[in-house]
């Protein structure tokens, strides 16, 4: 089985191969389309300003490629938000897989929410195994609100959607990669896919 | 709903931990990533890495470290010591730690702030203040709290959240090694000031410190060296503390 991670240089992919590693499996970090193309799992992370990641996809040709991958992509914090449609940071648009608009969260609570926020799920899919109200670790200023692609939720602020499935896409806003052993199991379940 | 977190902090100098460590079970307490996987199973939320050597070889060593953690770990960690440049940063990253933490660097070019922000994103930046209440008034001391400026702790805070900083880390140099708990007011103070996270660091004691820092102090995350290093505090027994205590805390099972 071949695992790619999407690299457009945004942020530390370092922590995710390594998790990867521990779970015995190889990637390889690539930014070329046909490597891409031909992989069996895509993972899609992603780190900072949705504005300039979605320059660096789109100079890269991946803003085409990304939606029309029919084996199972996985995107991971901004990775997640970048499968909608568009997001408010920097009034962006994204890659349109997911209907929808990610908005900032608002300043009632402190920006960007830092740490373990419990996680409930739907306890199947990538969640397979892994106990309800999980915590899983997070770091965003930004989030996708609910909807029927949700299949995970947390609250700040208000409940929004932490982990979202669409056909062959799947969309967590949480590191599994740093959400120790719960995060490695939901790994382990999209590889398993 | 978001928990608040507990944080070891590991001092490293020349690549090793220093401070007297006092797990008897552990086979080299001078190892810090045997040391985190042991904080790590016992449910820390997140750690910190504060480089304090001094030598050439410093980036090198420390940049080495932080691969060793990045591949042992599966929780978040900072590294900070002596950071004074994006490049200094990129590394560190690069090589899996999560975020960066910047201390006197910061506030003899503050546009540091702004930098790392642009180039990483401000989630990676960690803005570490040390200060004193001098005379009625809390100033911020560099080079470990060494030397004094006239800089004041407040504005200082609401000037590096709006130059960038993604959390704040405030030590209380006056609580510090004291044991007698955390700054909670003007930890409290400096919540209502700025619209980041802060963690709580100098004082820690006992558990009911730490929920002080919570409840009274508003803390986001409460950081410690001495009293888990020397087991004072287990931190199996404090998560579960805190729970009883209604404060939002990270169970494993």
């Amino acid at each position: 089985m071949k695992t790619v991670i999407i690299d457009y240089d945004a942020g530390n992919v370092k922590s995710l191969e390594f998790a990867l590693e521990r779970l015995g499996v190889s990637t390889e970090i690539t930014d070329e389309s046909t490597k891409i193309a031909a992989a069996d799992k895509v993972i899609f992370p992603g780190q900072g300003e949705a504005a300039s990641a979605m320059n660096k996809l789109r100079s890269k040709g991946l803003d085409v490629l990304i939606p029309q991958l029919k084996q199972p992509v996985l995107g991971i914090c901004l990775g997640m938000q970048l499968l909608c449609e568009l997001t408010e940071e920097g009034d962006t648009t994204a890659l349109g897989i997911l209907p929808l608009k990610v908005r900032r969260f608002p300043n009632t609570v402190k920006v960007p929410q830092m740490g373990w926020n419990q996680v409930n799920h739907r306890q199947k899919g990538i969640f397979k195994g892994i106990k309800q109200d999980c915590y899983m670790y997070l770091v965003h200023s930004y989030f996708v609100p609910l909807d029927n692609a949700t299949v995970a939720q947390s609250d700040y602020a208000c409940r929004y959607s932490v982990a979202v499935e669409k056909d062959n896409f799947y969309g967590v806003q949480f590191h599994p990669e740093k959400s120790s052993k719960d995060g490695q199991k939901l790994l382990e379940n999209f590889l398993n896919f | 709903m978001l928990t608040k977190r507990i944080i070891p902090c590991l001092d490293v100098k020349d690549g090793r931990t220093v401070k007297g460590v006092n797990f008897v079970d552990l086979r080299d307490a001078g190892d810090p990533v045997a040391l985190a996987e042991r904080y790590t199973e016992e449910g820390a939320d997140e750690l910190v890495f504060l480089d304090i050597s001094a030598t050439e070889q410093k980036r090198k060593t420390l940049a080495a470290l932080v691969l060793k953690v990045a591949a042992a770990l599966d929780i978040p960690f900072t590294v900070g010591g002596g950071i004074s440049s994006v490049a200094d940063a990129k590394t560190l990253l690069r090589n899996g730690a999560d975020k960066v933490s910047i201390n006197s660097a910061a506030v003899r070019r503050p546009a540091l702030i702004n930098e790392l922000a642009e180039a990483f994103g401000r989630q990676c930046v960690v803005v570490a203040i040390d200060a004193k209440k001098i005379k009625d008034q809390w100033r911020v001391h560099l080079v470990g709290g060494k030397v004094p400026t006239d800089i004041d702790l407040f504005e200082w805070a609401q000037e590096a959240e709006a130059r960038g900083a993604g959390e704040l880390l405030f030590t209380s140099m006056d609580h510090d090694g004291t044991k007698n708990g955390f700054a909670n007011t003007a930890l409290s103070k400096l919540s209502e000031l700025v619209n980041i996270p802060i963690i709580a660091s100098g004082g820690a004691g006992n558990i009911s410190h730490f929920a002080d820092s919570f409840t009274l102090g508003k803390a986001d995350a409460a950081l410690a060296a001495s009293v888990f290093h020397f087991g004072e505090i287990a931190i199996p027994t404090l998560k579960s503390k805190l729970k009883e205590k209604n404060i939002a805390i990270r169970i494993i099972s």
